[in-house]
């Protein structure tokens, strides 16, 4: 992960154990001074008021605007600068420590999948909210049949079991059809997993037994297989009771001009709307995209106002819209964890004018080119060993802080320079393309480099994003490459 | 002067050499298979003047002995010892004989800075590294690029173990009888005997003053003063000055006219303590390659084991551009791994053939020989590789590249590739269907052999492992495409 909002501050001087242990101080003191009144020693700089709540209609549930997406968890050695180890095993006492804080502050909507984390998210996830009352918390998770092998009725079953299983209770508060959309050919996908084979009936009827208290789906890729399900819920074969999209203020009304085969938000969103299902939004900040800037736009935002983090825009943005029921977030870092917390405590719905801004922040970030890779890892693991996420997020980071060296700058090329001018010319961009070079040695191993992609295209279907994987990594290999051959 | 070596050696960054460079090539066997007139002459006329002070001052596997002998407290115990002609003399004709015929490892194991080259590369280089490790840690951990982390591997087993060898023969020699190596073995010390003779300014004992007690005896580290007769064998004296530092009564002097040459650098000890540092921290650091079993791909994540690569079996080995080919290399390299320390791209390590042993040759395993490097050619000091420019080395042809349908992943996994012809930097492999009748055949890689110059570049990308799919066959005398 890219070090995201408060932990640019605390890093250079504060480890994060310490940062943690005064944080835990603080909350000890947050806990005590809500009744005393008076809180100097409060973690963030805003005062955390009530955690905002909806209403979710079928159920009468009362959900806090934050979910928590157990998609990114913290693992044994993961740094806040660091990308985590592939191998790293889950740090389960920072899981139940930041689950702990989440209750303590209103966070009551808790969403996994049997894919997250290499499979292991469930298991995490069960361990820290079987410590609290099942009542006090909603757990959502996915049936995530992706490979062909489990797309068995058998299999389906089994897999829902597991879930249970896994997450110590004996029902789901929110089950989804995990990404239909997906894949090569998203239809019949749909239809294979889901339809066929009879799963969807065999979860209807867990519903009418209470075992699956809402069902629902996530959406990704291929807008036939979103219509397709809504007319399903039109002609009353199944009853949606939620849906998970993907919106933010670039997906809003850009998604189609990044990728002509992905949809905006605006279209999902009112669909939605007009059948009053409530939407449960994911990547509100796109893997961090949206917190970690280029730095102009981050200005932008800042200048409107100093307090708040670049973050918490994308936050304010998702959870505005009244259809919204949650907004999740992978929240990696106690440090996120705050920080959104205080955005929806109480939520302060952004006005027209900000949201007019928003958007056209929203477009002029199309215009940086970046990758938009929200470093989801459902293409990982790649065959031949390549580390497709890392790689996106360090040329994206790149992106955003000009760190890629113009080769046009290199001295000898371009307009004739002299004396001085010259020099200096040329020692900017002898230290730019070191420091890249070096940088991307940091990022990603040598043998998981872009350059050794050779592109098989195994991953692509997998994208959410539907990003052309071995395409855009061989553009960043030729970059890199170019940078390399012009010392 | 060790230390500048030493350092020159160390380095990584291929900044050092620019400024101290020259350090490798006054040393005078490097100088000898590299024709350097100006260098030869120079070190003839020093002799001829000072007698034996480039033994004292400019080997860094003179000074490296006098470091092991100073570590023992007892200083005077030393002896004068007959010269032991017939083994001095027998030693320089090997390496003649082996000059001559070209058995190149035979002169690498004679050659005083190949043996200091290949002690340091091999025995204080991975030290170095794993102590630049943790700075490069360090400096990540705070965002900076002051120091950037560097692979350590094991290059050559045969020339670190003759590494350690060699080292435990000269510093057991050295602990026992200070500069023994140098003045019974070492064939430069030998022929640098011949000429120091005759030099003008020599130690020499006046008669008048000297009780003969005996002192500069045990003092002498080369055994060369026979203070009963008051003799010096000046084919052996470094003229370090021990004796005459010793002399309670100043019978033995520089003459004609006096001037002290002192035993020279004290300097190289405090870089000694520093490797020694270096490898406290440097230990500490696992080298640990994270491996994953693949999946199925059912889960989201996680990073797919990735199998080291194999080198290749090379009917012809492959030698760096600018070496000529087999036989210049051969003929001219002293193996002091300078070039081995200093390849940016962990291309070059020393060779395992017994009659080069120890040179360098390349393998593509880590990393390619990039078009816009040609470091091992400005660092060499013997002429084994001769400066040549990026322009000349990219239409350099060493080797060509040969395809391996059998292991290629097109056939193997089925799937796409083709990443062989995109990183190709000379456009010398193109892809073609395997079966040019059917067009539904896969496409595989086809080496045009007119534009390959052997750079490496398809063997280093290809997915194909332990063994490539594409490899470059090495040519025994390089060509101008």
């Amino acid at each position: 992960m890219i070090p995201i909002h408060i932990s640019k501050f605390f890093y250079p001087i504060m480890k994060r154990r310490d940062f943690l242990k005064a944080l835990g101080a603080g909350t000890a003191t947050v806990a005590g001074a809500a009744l005393a009144g008076c809180d100097n020693d409060k973690p963030a700089g805003k005062q955390p008021g009530e955690m905002t709540m909806r209403v979710n209609p079928n159920t009468g549930d009362s959900v806090s605007i934050l979910g928590y997406g157990m998609m990114r968890l913290p693992t044994v050695d993961s740094q806040g600068s660091a990308r985590e180890d592939g191998e790293a095993e889950i740090d389960q006492e920072m899981v139940n420590r930041q689950v702990d804080y989440a209750l303590e502050h209103g966070v009551n909507y808790f969403d996994t999948s049997p894919a997250y984390c290499r499979g292991r998210s469930e298991h995490s996830t069960g361990i820290a909210l079987s410590r609290h009352p099942r009542d006090k918390y909603y757990i959502a998770t996915k049936l995530s049949n992706f490979n062909p092998e489990t797309w068995s009725h058998e299999a389906g079953v089994e897999m829902f079991q597991n879930s249970l299983k896994e997450l110590q209770t004996d029902y789901i508060d929110y089950l989804l059809l995990h990404a239909i959309g997906m894949g090569k050919d998203g239809m019949a996908e749909f239809e294979a997993r889901y339809i066929d084979n009879g799963i969807l009936d065999y979860l209807i009827e867990q519903k009418q037994k209470g075992t699956i208290r809402n069902l629902g789906f996530s959406y990704h890729g291929d807008i036939a297989v979103f219509d397709r399900a809504l007319q399903m819920h039109d002609r009353g074969e199944v009853h949606w009771d939620f849906v998970q999209i993907e919106l933010n203020y670039l997906d809003w009304e850009h998604a189609k001009e990044i990728n002509p085969r992905n949809t905006n938000a605006v279209y999902l969103y009112d669909e939605l709307d007009r059948r009053g299902i409530p939407a449960v939004i994911m990547e509100p900040l796109l893997g961090g995209r949206l917190s970690h800037l280029p730095e102009p736009l981050a200005k932008r935002l800042l200048s409107h106002d100093p307090e708040a983090s670049v973050a918490s825009w994308a936050f304010r943005y998702a959870g505005t819209r009244p259809r919204v029921l949650t907004v999740l977030s992978g929240m990696t870092l106690m440090e996120h964890l705050v920080d959104n917390v205080a955005t929806y405590s109480p939520l302060v719905p952004l006005t027209d004018d900000e949201l007019a801004m928003l958007e056209k922040l929203g477009s002029d970030l199309v215009g940086y080119h970046t990758v938009p890779c929200n470093d989801c890892k459902y293409c990982m693991p790649c065959p031949y060993g390549i580390d497709i996420p890392a790689i996106f997020i360090h040329y994206n980071k790149c992106l955003s802080e000009g760190a890629v060296p113009d080769v046009a700058e290199r001295p000898g090329q371009g307009q004739a320079l002299h004396g001085d001018a010259k020099a200096s010319t040329s020692d900017n961009y002898r230290r730019a393309r070191r420091d890249f070079l070096i940088g991307v040695d940091r990022a990603v191993p040598r043998m998981r480099q872009a350059d050794k992609c050779i592109g098989c295209g195994q991953c692509s279907p997998h994208c959410p994003q539907r990003i052309d994987i071995p395409r855009e990594l061989h553009r960043i290999s030729d970059i890199i490459e170019q940078v390399r051959r012009n010392p | 002067m060790m230390a500048g070596v030493t350092l020159l050696l160390l380095d990584f960054t291929g900044a050092v050499h620019l400024w101290l460079g020259w350090m490798a090539r006054v040393q005078l066997l490097p100088a000898a298979l590299a024709l350097n007139v100006i260098v030869l002459a120079a070190l003839a006329a020093l002799t001829l003047l000072i007698g034996r002070v480039y033994c004292s001052v400019i080997c860094p596997l003179g000074i490296m002995q006098d470091l092991i002998s100073s570590l023992r407290k007892k200083k005077f115990r030393y002896r004068y010892s007959r010269p032991v002609t017939w083994l001095r003399w027998l030693m320089v004709a090997v390496l003649v004989a082996a000059v001559v015929a070209g058995v190149g490892s035979i002169v690498a194991l004679l050659d005083p800075y190949g043996n200091y080259g290949r002690i340091a590369t091999n025995l204080l280089q991975p030290l170095w590294l794993w102590g630049n490790n943790v700075l490069a840690a360090v400096a990540e951990h705070y965002d900076s690029y002051v120091f950037y982390s560097k692979d350590v591997w094991l290059r050559g087993g045969v020339t670190l173990a003759v590494a350690v060898a060699v080292l435990a023969l000269v510093g057991t020699l050295a602990w026992r009888g200070g500069r023994t190596y140098c003045n019974t073995i070492c064939p430069v010390g030998t022929v640098l005997g011949l000429l120091s003779r005759w030099s003008i300014f020599k130690v020499r004992i006046n008669t008048d003053k000297c009780v003969s007690c005996g002192l500069c005896e045990r003092a002498c580290k080369a055994s060369c003063i026979d203070s009963k007769n008051h003799n010096i064998d000046y084919s052996r004296c470094v003229v370090c000055g021990n004796c005459i530092d010793t002399c309670t009564h100043g019978a033995l002097n520089v003459l004609p006219p006096g001037s002290g040459m002192k035993d020279g650098e004290r300097k190289p000890v405090e870089q000694v303590q520093q490797a020694r540092r270096a490898m406290l921290v440097g230990g500490a650091i696992v080298m640990a390659d994270a491996v994953l079993a693949q999946t199925g791909k059912k889960v989201d994540g996680g990073l797919a084991a990735i199998e080291d690569k194999k080198e290749p079996r090379r009917t012809t080995p492959l030698t760096p551009p600018g070496s000529l080919g087999a036989d210049n290399m051969r003929r001219h390299c002293t193996a002091c791994q300078l070039c081995v320390a200093q390849c940016p791209n962990d291309v070059l390590r020393p060779g395992g053939d017994l009659m080069t042993l120890m040179q360098p040759v390349m393998s593509y395993e880590r990393g390619y020989c990039r078009p816009e490097c040609n470091r091992c050619s400005e660092v060499c000091p013997t002429g084994a590789i001769r400066p040549i420019s990026v322009e000349e080395k990219v239409s350099t042809v060493i080797g060509h590249a040969v395809w391996i349908k059998e292991n290629c992943v097109v056939l193997r996994d089925g799937v796409a590739c083709g990443n062989c012809a995109r990183h190709c930097p000379s456009e010398a492999i193109m892809m073609v269907q395997l079966d040019p009748d059917d067009e539904l055949s896969p496409m595989v890689p086809a080496v045009d052999r007119s534009r390959c110059i052997g750079c490496g570049a398809c063997e280093y990308v290809c997915p194909a492992r332990p063994f490539s799919a594409i490899y470059v066959e090495g040519h025994d005398r390089h060509s101008l495409r």
